[in-house]
């Protein structure tokens, strides 16, 4: 049984800086099924940091963010942002889904795509103002979308929802953002736009945690690195966690040494 | 002719125009999330329920049947979520399964009781009654004033009014959980949605205004209504706020259009006989989904996304 081993396995490490962590996670253990496709996980992010989570497919990334975000039901494990639980902060943090997660076939447009993000904020009745559409617009301009407001989001290319989805997230105004994958199939100019938006976010003290596959890239991008293989291998910054060791233990066979050479 | 239309013509009317619009509200979520059969299977669990009732009341009242069927349904939207989430099982095949296994327990059911001698016509509930729903004290305009013959309306009219107004006003206050839960489940439970309690507020939904319209106006206006309006919306443009306001426009004309069309039609083209209000109904929101889906300007479908 998962749960039992989760209790057996559950890590008692309490580090002093929990309650500053904009995401803590304790003894997560998630199952899809038989096996567990995230096991005894403990992560605490660093807060004003850029992290990228990093492993082999399968590895659990996915669904550790969206276990940590109660998107799915986790077995066991305790989440906490700034030391409190998730449920009180969740106006604090926006979460970038997979592109493939929703139906781009949905009868709506771009702009509206950006408005859903401030549905919380707006509640059930409330309607959306001038003032509403204007920083809507203002966020689709931060990710070069804003010629592509009136759009249906079906005709877009896979780079151009990408940004969509980025800009839903700014305009929740978020302290702590999540993203699952921001750069999968992407072309190139909105890999860069991607990046310099999260690279803003963190010039204003905000945390960035995104899941990433090409590990090139890892360096350049992020400071600080979570590798993943069901269970966690290390974290730290990109300097001393990013090492060869760890990405032999994080992909085992998988990773040619060749490659690896290439990229540590 | 005032005095004839009041009477005889503008009840049925109103029912069709309120028992569509109910239908098809709730349709464009449904269709949305690939569930659009939902109201196919309701209109099929709700035999059990309505042999249930007799059998505890012992009487044909519509009161009890409507209960029985309301229950009926709402057992059986708890019974697909719990096959589709436990068995892990599409939801098209959740809900054949449920409503294919029900709607047998229903025909056992009936046999098995002693319910043979007693009436319950397969036709009025598939054709419902449509044009037998007048309004004997209406005498013409100045009716509509008159708190004598307002009480000699037929039941279902107020009945199907409520349901109508009841499922606008559900559409309006829960829009915005509604429209992210259907578009981004994943982006709506982080905004702290209960996106499960969502979707079955949804079809508890669908399933009341199903069962109160069923009764009204037989099944295939239901299972109509469900479908065809918020298909054909869908490809006239490409917004929900939009759509939604189609189909309850195509549920209007259909309503309007087929029950016009059943009434005078065949004595146009030189029969004597009108034909059934709800099956000219259901057939002319189908030909509004035909026109719509060669004509409709909004019919290219992005499928998957370009990469790029």
């Amino acid at each position: 049984m998962p749960l039992e081993l989760a209790a057996k396995h559950g890590r008692t490490t309490a580090p002093a800086d929990l309650g500053r962590s904009p995401l803590a996670i304790r003894g997560l253990t998630v199952s899809y099924g038989e096996k567990p496709a995230v096991f005894s996980v403990d992560a605490t992010f660093a807060p004003g940091a850029m992290t990228a989570i990093v492993g082999p497919n399968g590895a659990g990334k996915s669904t550790l963010l969206k276990a940590a975000l109660g998107v799915v039901r986790p077995l066991s494990g305790r989440v906490t942002c700034w030391g409190r639980p998730l449920a009180r902060q969740r106006g604090r943090i926006a979460y970038v889904p997979q592109r493939a997660s929703v139906d781009w076939d949905f009868p709506t447009r771009v702009l509206d795509v950006v408005l859903m993000g401030l549905y919380r904020e707006l509640g059930l009745l409330r309607r959306v103002g001038p003032e509403q559409r204007a920083r809507a617009v203002a966020c689709l301009a931060r990710v070069g979308m804003e010629g592509f407001a009136e759009r249906q989001i079906g005709q877009l290319s896979g780079g151009q929802q990408q940004r969509v989805f980025l800009a839903r997230a700014l305009a929740q105004e978020a302290d702590l953002y999540l993203l699952d994958e921001p750069l999968a199939g992407v072309d190139a100019a909105t890999e860069k736009a991607i990046i310099a938006v999260l690279q803003a976010l963190r010039a204003e003290g905000r945390t960035v945690v995104a899941v990433h596959h090409d590990l090139a890239t890892v360096p350049d991008y992020f400071d600080r690195v979570f590798l993943i293989n069901t269970t966690p291998v290390a974290e730290g910054p990109v300097a001393e966690a990013f090492t060869q060791a760890n990405l032999q233990a994080a992909y085992g066979g998988r990773l040619a040494t060749a490659q690896m050479g290439a990229v540590v | 002719m005032g005095m004839q239309f009041v009477s005889l013509s503008l009840p049925p009317l109103l029912i069709g125009i309120f028992a569509a619009v109910a239908c098809a509200l709730p349709g464009n979520f449904l269709l949305l999330r690939r569930q659009a059969l939902i109201g196919d299977a309701i209109s099929h669990v709700v035999l059990p329920g309505i042999v249930g009732a007799f059998l505890v009341t012992g009487v044909i009242a519509t009161w009890p049947m409507m209960l029985g069927a309301g229950a009926a349904a709402l057992i059986a939207v708890v019974l697909i979520e719990a096959v589709r989430r436990l068995g892990r099982i599409e939801p098209g095949a959740a809900m054949g399964v449920v409503f294919t296994a029900m709607f047998a327990g229903g025909v056992l059911l009936l046999e098995q009781s002693d319910t043979s001698d007693v009436h319950l016509d397969v036709q009025h509930a598939l054709y419902g009654n449509l044009e037998s729903l007048i309004w004997l004290d209406g005498l013409g305009w100045h009716s509509l004033l008159d708190w004598q013959a307002l009480t000699g309306l037929p039941p279902e009219l107020p009945r199907m009014a409520a349901t109508c107004l009841g499922v606008g006003l559900f559409t309006a206050v829960f829009w915005r959980p509604l429209k992210i839960s259907t578009f981004d489940e994943g982006f709506a439970r982080t905004q702290g949605l209960p996106t499960g309690l969502i979707g079955l507020a949804l079809v508890i939904v669908a399933a009341v205004a199903a069962v109160a319209a069923f009764d009204a106006v037989g099944s295939i206006i239901v299972i109509a209504m469900f479908i065809c309006p918020p298909a054909a919306a869908r490809l006239m443009t490409d917004r929900l706020e939009r759509q939604v306001g189609w189909s309850v426009g195509f549920a209007v004309l259909s309503a309007v259009l087929g029950y016009v069309l059943a009434g005078y039609g065949p004595l146009w083209l030189g029969f004597d006989h009108a034909v059934s209000a709800a099956g000219m109904i259901a057939t002319v929101s189908g030909i509004i989904l035909a026109v719509a889906a060669f004509f409709g300007p909004c019919r290219a479908r992005a499928g998957a996304p370009a990469e790029g």
